[in-house]
C-alpha cells in the first residue's frame, strides 16, 4: 500500500469514528471534522515531526493547537489511531467520566491535548505564546494552529493578527477552515466578513490559498510550500476551502450537520459511503 | 504590643516591580508580558535587563492572556501586567479556558486595584476582582500589604506552579512589614495578639487596621490582627484560632464586600465556628474621582471605618 492509498484509507476510518462517536451520543459536531478530516491526517501521519509518548512541553517538536475545539471528534480519532491513546476510548466520547471530554481540555490529562479549546477565538493567541516559547528555547520547530472561518468574528483573534505580524512570528502557520458555514447559516448571511486573503495580507501576513481542503495531495503541496516559507520575518496563514461534511452526501452543502448527530437510519448511510478500512474501535 | 512603624511611603506596585526585576536576575524560565502599561506597572528595570524575555502586546489583553497561557509550553513562566480592571473583568473567559480550565502556569499581576488608584474613577478602578478571580477553580489569590511584602510575594508566585493572581496599588502607602516576617502562600500572619476581638485585613487595609488597633486601646478594647495576604486558599486556622479567642471579628478590604475577603471568612465561620462579624469593605457600589484618601474615608476602608466596626460589633454583642 501506497502512502497515499494509506492516508485516503486512514481518512475514511476516521470518518467513521467521526460518525460513530457523535451517534452514540446523540451530540457533536460531526460537519466541521468531517470538512477537516483530510487536514488532521495530512499533520499528524505526513507533515508534523513529533514523538511519543505525549509531552506537554513538546520540546523539539511541531506542536498543534485546535482553536475551533467543537471538531473534537475529527482531532480524538487521529491523536487514537496515531496512538497517543487507545482507540477504544472513542467509545468514552462526551460521557461521564472520560476524558474525552465534548470539547478538548488538558483538564482531564488526555494525551495530546495541550490547550482547552471551545470557547472561540482563543487559539491563535495560544499559538503564538507557544511560538515564542520556542524562539526563546531556539527550538527550530514549527507551530500549526487550525481555527474556523466563522471563528475569525471574536475580535481576540486580530489582535493576535496584528500581533503575529508587527512581532514577526514566523515559525507559525495558522489554518483557516474556509468552509463558509456556521450554526446560524452562511457565513456571508450570518456576518459577512469580507475578503479574508486582503485582510490577512493587510495585516502583514503571507497567504496561501488552498482551493481544495479536502484533497490530501492539493494539503501535502500547500503544507510543503508553506514550510518552505517559514523563517522569513511573517506569520504564514493557509486559507484552506473545505466541504462541510465531506465524505457523506447529505451532509455536504448544508450548515444543518454543525451540531447534529444522525440517528440510526442515517448513520447506517453514512457509514455504507465509509465502508470500514482500518477495523472500527 | 508589637510596633511596627512606618518605614516610608511606598507603592505596592514598586515592590511587584522590583521583585520582578530580581525574578529576572534568578529565574532564566521567567518572561514578562505588558499591555501599554510598563510606567505603571514599574517592569522597566526587567525589560532593561532580559530585553528578550519582555514582550510588548499593546492595548490588547484578550491576545497577552492567550499568549501568556501558551508561553508556558516550553516551561516559561509568564508574568502579565495591566490594571486590576483589565486583568480580570477585561479578560475573564480567556483566563478561565486558556489559563486556569487548562491549568497553565501564568501569574496574572494586576496594579492599581481598588479604589486607590483615585482620579481615573470608576472605569479604572475594581472593586470585584478578587471575587471574580476567587470563583475560578483552582486560581491562587493573593493581595499583599506593603512594598515589601509585595515584593515577597512576587517571588514566592514565580516558584508555586499554577495560575495565580496577584494585587497590588497604585498609592505610595505605609511599608511597615520586616524581615522577620515571612511570607508563605496561603499562610496568614498574626500581626498583633489581642483578646477582644479579631480584626483581619488584607492589602491596604492591613496598616489602618494596626492604626485602628492602637486606637483602640483608648476604648479598652485589645484587639488581634491578622494579615491575611493569600484570601485563596484562606488559612482557615490563623482565622479559627482567633476568633475562638476573640469571639467577635471584623474583616477590613478594599473590596466590594459581595465577594471579597470577608465573604470568604464569613463562609468559613458560617459553617465551622459561626462568630459575629462585621465587614470593612465597600457596600456593592461603583467608585469615582478623588484623592486615595479621600475616597478610603468617603467609601468606609480607613482606620476610623475599622474602628466604627468593631464599637458597633462591640456594642450588639
Amino acid at each position: 500500500m501506497s502512502n497515499l492509498e494509506f492516508l485516503e484509507n486512514l481518512t475514511i476510518q476516521v470518518r467513521r469514528d467521526i460518525l460513530r462517536m457523535v451517534h452514540k451520543v446523540n451530540s457533536g459536531h460531526p460537519g466541521g471534522s468531517l470538512g477537516c478530516t483530510e487536514l488532521f491526517v495530512v499533520l499528524y501521519f505526513n507533515q508534523m515531526e513529533y514523538t511519543l509518548p505525549f509531552s506537554m512541553d513538546g520540546k523539539n517538536e511541531d506542536l498543534f493547537f485546535l482553536s475551533n475545539g467543537h471538531i473534537s471528534p475529527v482531532f480524538y480519532s487521529v491523536l487514537a489511531r496515531k496512538g497517543f491513546f487507545p482507540v477504544k476510548e472513542l467509545n468514552s466520547f462526551r460521557l461521564i467520566n472520560s476524558r474525552l471530554q465534548g470539547h478538548p481540555t488538558t483538564h482531564e490529562g488526555l494525551p495530546g491535548v495541550r490547550i482547552a479549546s471551545g470557547s472561540l477565538g482563543q487559539g491563535l493567541s495560544v499559538a503564538i505564546g507557544a511560538a515564542l516559547s520556542k524562539k526563546l528555547n531556539n527550538d527550530p520547530k514549527t507551530i500549526y494552529v487550525l481555527m474556523g472561518d466563522g471563528e475569525l468574528q471574536e475580535g481576540q483573534n486580530w489582535e493576535a493578527i496584528m500581533f503575529a505580524a508587527g512581532k514577526k512570528i514566523d515559525n507559525l502557520i495558522a489554518i483557516i477552515d474556509l468552509n463558509g458555514k456556521q450554526i446560524d447559516g452562511s457565513t456571508d448571511d450570518v456576518l459577512p466578513m469580507g475578503s479574508l486573503k486582503d485582510k490577512f495580507i493587510a495585516f502583514g501576513w503571507q497567504v496561501h490559498e488552498v482551493e481544495n481542503g479536502n484533497s490530501i495531495p492539493h494539503l501535502i503541496k500547500n503544507i510543503e510550500l508553506a514550510k518552505s516559507n517559514l523563517g522569513s520575518k511573517k506569520p504564514i496563514v493557509l486559507l484552506m476551502k473545505t466541504e462541510m461534511g465531506n465524505g457523506v452526501d447529505f451532509m455536504m452543502n448544508t450548515h444543518a450537520w454543525h451540531g447534529k448527530a444522525p440517528n440510526d437510519e442515517q448513520l447506517s448511510v453514512a457509514l455504507n459511503q465509509n465502508r470500514e478500512t482500518l477495523g472500527d474501535y | 504590643m508589637r510596633v511596627y512603624s512606618n518605614l516610608g511611603n511606598k507603592d505596592t506596585r514598586s515592590g511587584f516591580g522590583e521583585g520582578l526585576a530580581e525574578l529576572g536576575r534568578i529565574n532564566p524560565n521567567v518572561v514578562a508580558l505588558c499591555a501599554d502599561l510598563v510606567g505603571s506597572l514599574k517592569m522597566q528595570t526587567f525589560i532593561d535587563e532580559n530585553p528578550n524575555r519582555f514582550f510588548q502586546v499593546g492595548i490588547a489583553e484578550a491576545n497577552m492572556m492567550g499568549i501568556a497561557a501558551g508561553l508556558t509550553i516550553g516551561g516559561k513562566i509568564p508574568f502579565t501586567g495591566t490594571f486590576a480592571n483589565f486583568s480580570t473583568g477585561r479578560v475573564y473567559d480567556q483566563i478561565r479556558q486558556s489559563i486556569a480550565y487548562s491549568n497553565k502556569n501564568v501569574k496574572i499581576c494586576a496594579s492599581h486595584a481598588g479604589i486607590t488608584l483615585g482620579e481615573d474613577g470608576a472605569t479604572h478602578q475594581i472593586l470585584e476582582d478578587i471575587g471574580l478571580m476567587k470563583m475560578i477553580p483552582g486560581m491562587v489569590v493573593i493581595n499583599p500589604c506593603d512594598f515589601n511584602q509585595t515584593k515577597l510575594a512576587t517571588l514566592a508566585v514565580a516558584e508555586y506552579k499554577g495560575p495565580v493572581y496577584l494585587r497590588f496599588g497604585r498609592p505610595a502607602v505605609p511599608n511597615f512589614t520586616t524581615n522577620d516576617l515571612s511570607f508563605k502562600i496561603g499562610e496568614g500572619i498574626l500581626l498583633r495578639p489581642g483578646s477582644d476581638v479579631t480584626i483581619v485585613a488584607t492589602g491596604h487595609l492591613v496598616w489602618e487596621a494596626l492604626e485602628a488597633s492602637v486606637e483602640l486601646k483608648n476604648y479598652d478594647i485589645d484587639s488581634e490582627v491578622v494579615n491575611i495576604h493569600t484570601i485563596k486558599p484562606l488559612d482557615e486556622n490563623i482565622i479559627l484560632n482567633s476568633v475562638k479567642k476573640t469571639g467577635c471579628i471584623v474583616s477590613a478590604e478594599e473590596h466590594n464586600y459581595m465577594g471579597g475577603l470577608g465573604e470568604s471568612i464569613a463562609g468559613l465561620l458560617a459553617t465551622k465556628y459561626p462568630t459575629p462579624m462585621e465587614f470593612v469593605a465597600t457596600q456593592d457600589t461603583f467608585g469615582e474621582s478623588g484623592t486615595p484618601a479621600e475616597l478610603m474615608a468617603k467609601y468606609g476602608l480607613n482606620k476610623d471605618a475599622i474602628i466604627q466596626k468593631v464599637l458597633e460589633l462591640k456594642k450588639r454583642l
